[in-house]
């Protein structure tokens, strides 16, 4: 890259942009409010004191700074995102649309429900598609992102072992060691005591291990199906059946519920309770970090504790029950203000309806042909995991960089100068370096043939000593690689105002 | 399918170089009795025409918040949001990225993540922000995790007035976490005695800023009650738009403040997707749920931003972690920060000063209403008023007459008798003279 310095030190296209505070002047203003009548104040003496201290600017400021920032990011809209466990799938504008729609984004949660038939009528049609995908006879809707949903599995299991008298003798939750963090913070958020089960060598659940682990103690199990090594737990009826043999209760992280939507149905595989998380598996867009949503299935044990609100159908009108009062179950209580990710279920459900049943189990397939072709296409270039068929990620660990001083990070920073996001890197953790690589379906063959190309002489540069291309890595983006540890040791968290320029001496 | 770029022929190629017969090849670790062979009993896929003639129908059926004369709050609030917001959120580097793992490739989000840490920072009076939580509600949830990590104590003291959806999530997360929980009654008349329930082993005494009812009253006294027990105060704010009117809580005294931050950039959505804004002092900041971004450098010595304290996380801690947050509400931050960014100091604080305009004006076209009786002096957007007929009623007759007027308490608190008949009220700058003389004239037609 050139190494050419510029007067204002853009690059090209490439703009340094500084912070709203620090382009901030005095009466420069991005709205056109009136003026208020100077009605007397009913504040009651509670007036702010002094200024908030926000920057001023006009709104074609405001314009260009966020178009400017937005010019930093990578999105999938503009490259492949192949971030295992994350299901960075094209994300159709048709669902944006809809959620714009006034009689959904303008509507609030508390103005009489009878002006807003319409929005329960979405809830509960979108309830039915998951219901029927899963195969499970219950959904509650609020929680608000995948983890949300987690605790909302859990808070049922330990509400079910209460009415069965055992939620103070059954506190232990077994966790593989393969699962994501969620998990085990989950339980212990919840009250349960963590005990992490071993994998096989072939990236699975150890089936042993975990009989060993059952016993009266034990509230249950997470288990996440297909598993975060891309593999499908092929005893996972076992596994249900021996944690209900137990006395517990089998939740499964449906994260990756894109590997099988419309091929299996959860339910036929012993689950109790999942969460589905519709900014992976429906393509609700990730937003860079949110908002997401995470719908929680629950079997016919768990349902009845389901949090409040939910909608209910009595002689074919819909009703949101929001109490426990109007409630004829045993909710567990309520995990959010409100009623769940509305905007994010219009999206889903937008999304669903787009593709139908049919288009939908297309997705499971092509998701997992996409994943078992790029695996096949780089076992002998990098070093695989564990032997396919994988599901929708294939996993890969740095055994193929020993000796060459390049490391998993630097692998991954030079891919992004050559125009791809990495994949997920270091986990999971039960292989060494990992490397995850989730294409998702809505890659074409030809995108995945670039970026096979591209690992493959990625690993050759790396098998020949080419450290420069890693090391230095990335070299080609608005900024190289940044400072992490002394982030960390001395945090600045916010813009401070520059001190007062000192009299020169 | 318009999303799945596969062919046919490119699937027969791949199966090829995978050495896979058929697709049902990839799958035979699915145990053959949970392998499905038919499509679901759902419909098969539409067209974008289809598909947007069906979502209409349902969005039609739905009365919105623009279309009538609107009042209604607690909690989330109708505001004006400039064409600017929902255009830069939709810029595709925005909408489809995802968290900022890849620094180097992720400035934008990193960016505007420290701009927002900045602003909640400034608007809460508070020391630092972190990057998001779901809503104002699991932000109130996570601020007494938080309080009971710093005191290592388990008692949370909640104020009556605290909104009763924050109530419950507290309730909830507490019942399983293990931890104590006294919460008061509700109490309309700003007489409640918080102070006196709080002892040695209180952790934190949570209190909404303004009320539920609307009620606007000075905090120290709590915080100085709180802090002398060696307990934390905890704000949390339903409607971050008035503090560009009203003294901070952390001029206050507040330990942790949290808000709902649907109001500056958001729209109301039926409930979610919303903003949880979480800040604290910089003493407590390794204690803080969620993500943080931080200022740092690259090695050439530029100005950059990443995620960082990471080690609080469930990614790194797993069990051990400050909360279970993973996704939080990215976007939403995004229309919050541009939104402010637009207001501005001068555009924010007018904002708050036509909110309280505007509920001013409405309180006193209301008090005027025979039997109608202003129960909150002092209040910001929001007030409660009582009427001579159950409150529940009141508001279904208005909504038959084209008016959305308010939340009846009694919705968010069943059973309790002594609020039946009191409508929390919310005017913003959205509302018009016309509005505001048409609920009066309504409201006096129902009560008379």
């Amino acid at each position: 890259m050139s190494t050419k310095t510029t007067f204002t030190g853009h690059r090209g296209l490439v703009y340094e942009e500084p912070l709203i505070f620090e382009r901030s002047r005095d009466g420069a203003c991005g709205v056109d409010l009136p003026e208020p009548e100077g009605v007397a104040s009913r504040l009651g003496g509670m007036e702010r004191q002094g200024g908030v201290g926000l920057p001023g600017l006009s709104e074609p400021e405001v314009m260009r700074h966020f178009v400017r920032l937005s010019q930093k990011n990578y999105s999938i809209d503009a490259g492949f995102y192949p971030l295992g466990s994350c299901t960075m799938k094209h994300n159709p504008r048709l669902n944006e649309k809809m959620a714009r729609l006034p009689g959904f984004s303008d509507v609030h949660p508390l103005q009489p429900q009878s002006t807003v038939p319409g929005a329960l009528e979405l809830m509960s049609e979108l309830a039915r598609w998951l219901m029927d995908l899963t195969g499970m006879p219950a959904v509650a809707m609020s929680p608000k992102a995948g983890a949300h949903g987690e605790l909302c599995g859990l808070m049922a299991i330990r509400s079910a072992l209460e009415a069965r008298g055992e939620a103070d003798t059954r506190t232990r939750v077994l966790v593989p060691e393969s699962a994501h963090g969620t998990n085990p913070a989950t339980a212990a958020a919840c009250g349960f005591t963590v005990d992490a089960i071993p994998a096989t060598e072939d990236g699975r659940v150890d089936l042993a291990a975990f009989e060993a682990k059952l016993g009266p103690d034990v509230a249950g199990i997470m288990l996440t199906n297909p598993n975060t090594c891309g593999l499908f737990e092929r005893d996972i009826r076992k596994i249900a059946d021996a944690v209900h043999d137990a006395g517990g209760y089998f939740y499964c992280d449906g994260a990756n519920f894109n590997a099988i939507v419309g091929r299996v149905k959860p339910g036929d595989l012993g689950v109790d309770a999942m969460h589905i998380n519709l900014h992976k598996t429906f393509s609700t867009p990730h937003g860079g970090g949110g908002p997401g949503a995470g719908p929680v299935v629950l079997s016919d044990a768990l349902a009845p504790f389901a949090p409040l609100p939910y909608v209910t159908s009595t002689g074919g009108e819909l009703r949101l029950v929001e109490d426990e009062q109007s409630s004829d179950a045993d909710p567990f209580g309520r995990m959010v203000a409100f009623h769940g990710q509305m905007g994010m279920f219009v999206r889903a459900l937008s999304y669903m309806m787009s593709h139908g049943s049919d288009g939908l189990r297309q997705v499971a397939e092509d998701a997992v042909l996409n994943a078992n072709y790029v695996l096949a296409s780089l076992k002998d270039v990098m070093t695989a995991s564990f032997e396919g068929p994988c599901m929708h990620e294939a996993l890969f660990d740095d055994r193929f960089l020993k000796g060459t001083g390049v490391e998993t990070l630097d692998f991954a920073k030079a891919m992004i100068d050559e125009g791809y996001h990495p994949m997920t890197v270091y986990f999971p953790l039960v292989v060494h370096g990992a490397m995850l690589i989730e294409p998702t379906e809505t890659e074409s063959k030809e995108t995945l043939d670039n970026f096979i190309a591209c690992m493959a002489d990625l690993a050759k540069s790396a098998k020949a000593g080419d450290k420069t291309r890693f090391e230095n890595a990335p070299e080609l983006t608005p900024r190289r690689r940044l400072d992490e540890t002394t982030a960390a040791r001395k945090p600045v968290l916010r813009w401070t105002p520059p001190a007062p320029a000192q009299a020169a001496e | 399918m318009r999303y799945l770029p596969l062919t046919p022929d490119d699937r027969q190629q791949m199966l090829g170089v995978i050495g896979a017969k058929s697709i049902d090849d990839l799958f035979v670790d699915v145990p053959e009795a949970a392998r499905i062979d038919k499509a679901f009993d759902l419909p098969p896929h539409q067209g974008e025409l289809e598909v947007e003639r069906a979502l209409s129908a349902m969005a039609n059926k739905n009365t919105a918040a623009g279309s009538v004369p609107f009042f209604v709050g607690a909690g989330a609030y109708k505001h004006h949001v400039p064409a600017t917001v929902d255009h830069l959120i939709q810029r595709s580097e925005f909408l489809t990225s995802y968290t900022p793992y890849q620094p180097e490739i992720s400035q934008g989000t990193l960016q505007y993540l420290f701009e927002f840490q900045t602003q909640v920072a400034l608007l809460t009076g508070m020391d630092v922000a972190n990057a998001s939580m779901y809503d104002g509600s699991t932000a109130c949830g996570e601020a007494v995790q938080m309080a009971h990590r710093v005191t290592r104590r388990n008692k949370a003291v909640l104020s009556g007035n605290l909104h009763p959806h924050y109530r419950a999530v507290i309730e909830t997360t507490s019942k399983f976490a293990g931890d104590a929980v006294v919460a008061l009654d509700a109490d309309v008349s700003g007489g409640e005695d918080i102070a006196s329930q709080i002892d040695g082993e209180t952790s934190c005494v949570v209190v909404q800023y303004p009320d539920f009812f609307g009620r606007v009253a000075d905090l120290s006294a709590i915080a100085a009650a709180a802090h002398a027990e060696g307990a934390l105060l905890i704000v949390a704010i339903p409607e971050i738009v008035s503090m560009g009117a009203l003294k901070t809580p952390g001029d206050m005294g507040a330990d942790i403040v949290v808000a709902e931050g649907q109001s500056i950039g958001n729209a109301l959505n039926y409930g979610g997707p919303y903003v949880g804004l979480f800040a604290t002092r910089q003493k407590y900041v390794r204690q803080m749920p969620g993500r943080l971004c931080g200022e740092t450098q690259v090695v050439d010595g530029k100005r950059g931003y990443v995620l960082t304290l990471s080690t609080r996380e469930q990614h790194i801690r797993r069990e051990k972690a400050t909360s279970n947050i993973c996704t939080n509400s990215g976007l939403c931050c995004l229309a919050f920060t541009i939104h402010l960014a637009l207001l501005g100091e001068q555009g924010f604080t007018r904002l708050a000063a036509l909110n309280h305009e505007s509920a001013c004006k409405l309180a006193g076209a209301l008090e005027k209403v025979s039997g109608v009786e202003l129960l909150t002096p002092a209040f910001f957007n929001e007030f409660t008023i009582r009427t001579p007929k159950p409150a529940a009623d009141v508001i279904e007759a208005l909504a038959d007459k084209g008016i959305l007027g308010g939340v009846p308490a009694s919705r968010l608190m069943p059973g309790n008798e002594a609020v039946n008949d009191l409508i929390v009220v919310a005017a913003t700058e959205v509302n018009t003279d016309q509005d505001r003389a048409a609920y009066a004239a309504a409201l006096t037609e129902v009560l008379s």
